[in-house]
């Protein structure tokens, strides 16, 4: 005896999928070439406005106020794309300023790639303590780095104790560093955008950097695939804060008067401009080039709020909204595409 | 299987011992604050201490339900900051006080609710929308007042930082803090909507399962800690006797870590007021023990972060050994991967 | 929790095994056999696995090779020799042991897997199928017994030491990355590299293409993974295991959300790793389909081995018979009265994508099943109902009056109790006390001026444990602490509580004892017998026979038959849920 099985026509046509993955694929590069196509329209805007918007000199003062946050937002890329969140950021910033800067006070002569290192130094030991506690002690990030960022500040402010260090002290090979150009451009820029494309080159083609994303787009199944999610987690906390630590000694060399309150507040500033660059605050997918033209529109938000002579004051307030907008734009987009695609595999040969 | 009036369930039995931890924790600063310094166990300092915590412990309250519902609020401190301006704003402006109160509290309950409706309506995680919502409110703050400070508030508002209720010794920030706790307390252990709190934070889906309404109750949280940090900020401007943008700037994290020192987790479902009331006192008397130590004030920080982390590595150094070490941690010593048997009857 | 010593052994069946050919209709123990067990003994709260299981299901029928009458196993068959040694198999698990505290989850579980064979892995939920899944796949390491490879005993530390020794295992719910391409996907971790340990996305997206051509399917590797199908999915999953170079393919209910058209694409692909070489463990509940696809079936009956036999040979009732140790459970319908007044009436209900047209009424005193395979979309229709999901068209009216969409508020109110099908995620908060949950949806009942009253809460609770036969330890205990079976009693008694009008109950005995089960069902009945309209949805063919009324059948999101009690047949129904026409030759 045997069974018959009745089965339907399959519906000949086009290769299952393609459809649904031309939509996607449109819908993500919208998101990723939207960020871009903001901060065009609002350099065109502005500049239309004021044309002095987009003068040397103003363009240098914006280019060095954005290498140090997007800098920060390279590291903090890499801790969000994983499902987590580095909040100590600003604290290490504040720390590795002062102490590395402050070493030029007792030793004049010192060359300053050592104080480069001091501050990477600095930023290391605090990464890898945050990313024990996360890897290890499986406590949520958001309240380890919260921690840190109290503790961190703390031992800052003991140690700068009511002292600050004072421009006077820092050596003109130290402060000329964010003002050298070359061909006009500010040659800091061109190294932070350098260092920016190497991270996102590193997230997107290595394997340790896939990994990371995998991290934040399942834990669960980033487990059981037997990807070393300990070790890539701290990883990731371990360059954010040798990052923080870089990004201080360019702060101190870039504002030169270096109190307990540097860094005060970066991260939220920080986490705002990755979450609006594409980097979805629940990590698996983004982008540092992203996160870092975040921190771009940021910046030139700044900028053109002070070349327009609107006070200074808005932009909180705008960096805000902008953030609450971006999340919003991307979960009612990610809501529609997933109507569409339900609507399309229900339709196709089921 | 019966009458076990005089046996607690695991999650009280978690509680207690929570809170007893606390209560040593709070023995054992008061103690070192008595021993540091002689003014530490006198009125006058008890008196002052109630003063300058009492906001950061009035919110704490509805801060403390929404992190149990497993959301979270990090822009109280902004929203009391833009009452705070908002209230130096009106009355520059020469509005009634009286208005200017039902201005500040309309406005707060809308803050809260934009929070809201983001996280319930929209679907977006709390984590995000207030810290976006932090700047928007803060930068509004900002708008508002500028640079500028407004101090010529009348006496009989500003005494609030000075002078106690009347007939007691209580000031009024900490009154005001006991009557909320009273309300908030019973609302979270007694009644329904309480109960609903816990479900929520514990399990979403089988919350919603159960027809509990998670998206009104939690709206209505993040309404009701707009309306009472606005009351914060107020309290705040009357106390220091100034509307200045940036007031409370940064307190958030200190309400946050207060709640999760009060054993509040931060993944929601479990917690209690009355831990949260020990913490707000420990936490409130260490600040004042090293105060009167000459300890630096900022750096105060230290301290409230270290309590942060033992406050959330203490439950987990008991299952340490089994769940919390990570498969590469293990694997290194050898040891067995044993599995949660959670899937199994 | 242990399954208790069986009494009398039953005797042993003989042994040996016909090379190929088929049997006058004895069974084929092609192996072990512990002797069967009387069916009197008591069924211990089995563990339930890690997804979902959509409980079982016999097609009735004969399999598809079997000409025999389906008399029962006779004691006829001599013992002939093996005519074919097995050569050593690829894997095996030899008495393997695994507790977790008091739940022992397999006591003595055994299979044995060669190159090239479909082997099948049966047995109801709680008889321990899911452990050994995992005990293969090296998420747990067995506390007792051996696992073996190509003969030599092994130790898999966990999933990664699983995956070198070439298993793979395809889970009932994939856990792919949603936000990485399909191509990542299947490479995470192991990406081939150009100079420089650069990733090399060309190689990779053509080593993906080639792999879906290997597997005979169309899949585009560079699309984002989020989106796709649940059979989709499985195909990923599975040419990441070729590329792993997997010599085992583990299928944990691999077909229970697939259409007719994915499964028979499915079987292709197994046909393709069998031609290749290697060895697929395939677990299911669809008999017809192990009968279809497998060589040798192993069954598995509360955490011990049964019997392994080639499956030619074999009728799906002697498999049922391993399985279950027992007769099937005496019907409970048919026994109520003629019902009353309809209580729900749905007309016409639609989700796009999600079910068609549903029309369909309760009245009082009257239990309707639904059955159906997995995914075809009752619980939705179930939740639509009760207002966790949203529905574009239709209406569902109540007692008369017509009720809100999306709306549980509304939907308790107008007397619905819903007992979902996830009783960890759904149905319990398993954080809070067994009186906690039971008393959650009757708060507003048992407060005064708004405060809850605990003396009401115990008593109100006590009362539901002693009506429900509640076993546990005290009412404050976490509800966690219970078996399933006993959570399962606590949900309902929380609707109960509620004295709902109608009750929907979605898979009432998934993962729970037989000895509950059957509480249960007379459970169920009384409260028919009381007025209550009960609506059920079940994946258990005897439950759907032997517990409704009437039985709509629902496939692929639309209704497409109804029986009554008396001309339901399992085949019938099975054949509406499946949409397949069996042909009755011989």
């Amino acid at each position: 005896m045997t069974t018959a099985v009745t089965q339907r026509q399959e519906p000949a046509g086009a290769p299952p999928g393609a459809g649904s993955r031309r939509l996607t694929e449109r819908v993500f590069r919208i998101r990723e070439s939207g960020i871009i196509a903001v901060l065009l329209v609002f350099v065109a805007v502005t500049t239309a406005i004021q044309p002095a918007f987009l003068n040397e000199q103003n363009l240098k003062f914006l280019l060095i106020n954005t290498t140090v946050y997007a800098l920060l937002a390279l590291g903090e890329t890499m801790v969000v794309v994983s499902r987590n969140v580095d909040l100590s950021i600003g604290s290490v910033l504040g720390l590795s300023a002062y102490v590395s800067a402050g070493l030029f006070g007792p030793h004049p002569g010192l060359p300053v790639p050592v104080v480069f290192l001091a501050g990477l130094g600095i930023g290391l030991a605090c990464g890898i303590a945050n990313g024990l506690m996360v890897a290890i002690g499986r406590v949520p990030s958001l309240v380890v780095t919260l921690a840190t960022l109290y503790i961190i500040r703390g031992i800052d402010i003991l140690i700068v104790g009511g002292n600050e260090v004072v421009a006077q002290t820092l050596p003109n090979s130290f402060t000329s560093i964010p003002r050298a150009s070359v061909l006009g451009v500010p040659y800091l820029a061109i190294v932070i955008a350098v260092v920016i494309g190497l991270g996102a080159y590193y997230l997107r083609s290595f394997r340790s950097g896939r990994e990371l994303y995998a991290i934040g787009s399942n834990p669960e199944a980033a487990r059981l695939a037997g990807l070393p999610v300990g070790r890539r987690v701290l990883a990731a906390f371990t360059a954010s804060g040798g990052i923080a630590g870089l990004a201080g000694v360019l702060w101190a060399a870039q504002y030169q008067t270096v109190d307990s309150t540097a860094g005060t507040g970066y991260e939220l500033t920080v986490i705002s401009a990755v979450v609006v660059g594409g980097v979805a605050i629940f990590g698996g997918s983004g982008s540092a080039v992203g996160a870092a033209i975040g921190a771009l529109l940021l910046s030139s938000i700044n900028s053109a709020l002070n070349v327009l002579g609107i006070s200074q004051l808005w932009l909180e307030a705008i960096s805000g909204f902008l953030l609450l907008l971006a999340i919003t734009l991307d979960r009612v987009i990610s809501l529609r595409l997933q109507a569409a695609l339900r609507r399309r595999s229900a339709g196709v040969g089921t | 299987m019966e009458p076990d009036r005089h046996r607690l369930g695991v999650a009280a039995q978690r509680a207690l011992r929570w809170e007893s931890g606390l209560a040593l924790l709070v023995v054992a600063i008061v103690i070192f604050g008595a021993v540091s310094s002689a003014q530490f166990l006198t009125p006058t300092n008890f008196f002052n201490t109630g003063v300058t915590s009492g906001e950061i412990a009035i919110m704490a309250l509805p801060m403390t339900l929404i992190i149990i519902s497993g959301e979270i609020d990090l822009s109280v401190a902004s929203i009391l900051g833009a009452s705070s301006a908002l209230l130096g704003y009106l009355w520059s402006r020469h509005w009634p006080m009286l208005a200017i109160f039902v201005m500040v509290a309309l406005v707060g309950i809308v803050a809260g609710l934009i929070n809201g409706l983001l996280v319930t309506r929209v679907g977006l995680p709390s984590l995000a929308v207030t810290i976006g919502t932090l700047a928007l409110y803060r930068g509004v703050a900002l708008i508002l007042l500028g640079p500028n400070t407004i101090s010529n508030f009348p006496a009989s508002y500003t005494n609030i930082g000075v002078i106690a209720v009347p007939r007691t010794d209580i000031p009024w920030n900490v009154a005001i803090f006991i009557v909320l706790a009273i309300i908030f307390g019973t609302v979270l252990h007694a009644t329904a909507t309480g109960r609903s709190i816990f479900a929520m934070g514990a399990s979403p889906e089988a919350a919603l399962f159960a027809g509990i309404r998670v998206k009104r109750i939690k709206t209505t949280l993040f309404a009701v800690s707009g309306l009472v940090c606005a009351m914060a900020g107020v309290l705040w401007t009357f106390r220091l006797a100034t509307a200045v943008q940036n007031n409370g700037l940064g307190l958030e994290l200190d309400v946050v870590a207060v709640v999760l020192l009060g054993g509040v987790s931060i993944f929601g479902g479990k917690g209690s007021l009355l831990g949260v009331v020990l913490g707000v006192i420990a936490f409130a008397a260490l600040q004042n023990a090293l105060l009167l130590t000459n300890f630096n004030q900022e750096a105060t920080g230290i301290v409230i972060g270290a309590l942060l982390l033992i406050s959330v590595f203490a439950p987990n150094v008991a299952s340490f050994r089994r769940a919390a070490v990570p498969r590469w941690v293990r694997g290194r010593f050898g040891a067995q991967s044993s599995s949660i048997g959670a899937d199994h009857d | 929790m242990t399954a208790d010593g069986g009494s009398a052994p039953g005797g042993r069946e003989p042994g040996g095994r016909e090379p190929g050919g088929r049997e006058p209709g004895g069974r084929e123990p092609g192996g072990r056999e512990p002797g069967g067990r009387e069916p009197g003994g008591r069924e211990p709260g089995g563990p339930e696995p890690g997804g979902r299981e959509p409980g079982g299901r016999e097609p009735g029928a004969r399999g598809p090779h079997g000409n025999q009458p389906s008399a029962p196993p006779g004691p006829a068959a001599t013992p002939t020799a093996a005519a074919s040694a097995p050569a050593t198999p690829v894997l095996a698990l030899e008495h393997a042991v695994k507790s977790f505290g008091a739940v022992h989850a397999v006591v003595d579980g055994s299979i044995e897997l060669s190159g090239g064979e479909a082997h099948a892995l049966v047995g109801e939920n709680g008889a321990g199928k899911s452990t050994m899944v995992k005990l293969l796949a090296g998420v747990y390491q067995p506390d007792g017994g051996s696992l073996l490879i190509d003969g030599q005993p092994v130790t898999l530390h966990g999933p990664a030491g699983a995956q070198d020794a070439g298993i793979a295992v395809i889970y009932q719910e994939p856990t792919l990355f949603p936000d990485l391409s399909v191509a990542e996907n299947i490479f995470m971790g192991r990406q081939p590299l150009v100079a420089g340990r650069r990733i090399d996305r060309r190689r990779m997206h053509t080593e993906t293409g080639q792999l879906f051509t290997r597997l005979g399917v169309r899949l585009d590797p560079g699309r984002v993974s989020r989106g796709l199908s649940i059979a989709d999915q499985q195909i990923v999953e599975i040419a990441k295991a070729l590329s792993l170079d997997a010599r085992v393919i583990v299928m944990d209910e691999p077909t229970a959300a697939l259409s007719a058209a994915e499964v028979a694409r499915l079987f292709e692909v197994v046909r393709t790793l069998r031609a290749a070489g290697a060895a697929v463990l395939f677990i299911s509940h669809r008999l017809e389909e192990v009968f279809e696809i497998c060589q040798r079936v192993t069954v598995m009956r509360d955490g011990r081995h049964v019997l392994t036999s080639e499956l030619a040979g074999l009728t799906a009732d002697d498999l049922v018979r391993a399985m279950v140790g027992r007769q099937m459970e005496e019907r409970t319908a048919g026994e109520r009265g003629a019902p009353g007044e309809r209580v729900l009436l749905v007309e016409h209900l639609t989700r796009e994508g999600v079910f068609t047209d549903i029309s369909l009424e309760v009245r009082a005193g009257e239990i309707v099943a639904l059955a159906g395979l997995v995914g075809s979309g009752r619980s939705e229709v179930a939740r639509a109902l009760f207002g966790i999901d949203r529905y574009d068209a239709g209406r569902v009216v109540m007692r008369g009056r017509e009720l809100r969409r999306a709306s549980p508020t509304a939907a308790m109110a107008a007397g619905i109790g819903f007992v979902p099908e996830d009783r960890r995620q759904q149905g319990l908060v398993m954080d809070m006390s067994v009186q906690q949950n039971v008393a959650l949806a009757s708060l507003g009942r048992l407060r005064r001026g708004g405060l809850i009253r605990s003396a009401a809460e115990r008593a109100f609770a006590t009362d539901w444990a002693v009506r429900l036969n509640l076993k546990y330890g005290q009412l404050i205990d976490p509800v966690s602490r219970l078996s399933g079976g006993n959570q399962q009693k606590v949900v309902l008694a929380k609707w109960l509580g509620r004295s709902p009008a109608l009750l929907i109950v979605d898979e009432p005995t998934r993962g729970i004892d037989v000895a509950t089960k059957a509480e249960v069902h007379r459970l169920l009945a009384r409260l028919a017998a009381g007025g209550m309209a009960i609506l059920m949805i079940s994946s258990e063919l005897p439950e759907v026979r032997g517990v409704g009324d009437r039985i709509l059948v629902m496939r692929e999101g639309r209704l497409t038959a109804e029986f009554g009690h008396a001309d339901a047949s399992e085949e019938k129904i099975m054949a509406a849920a499946t949409g397949q026409h069996q042909e009755q030759a011989s």
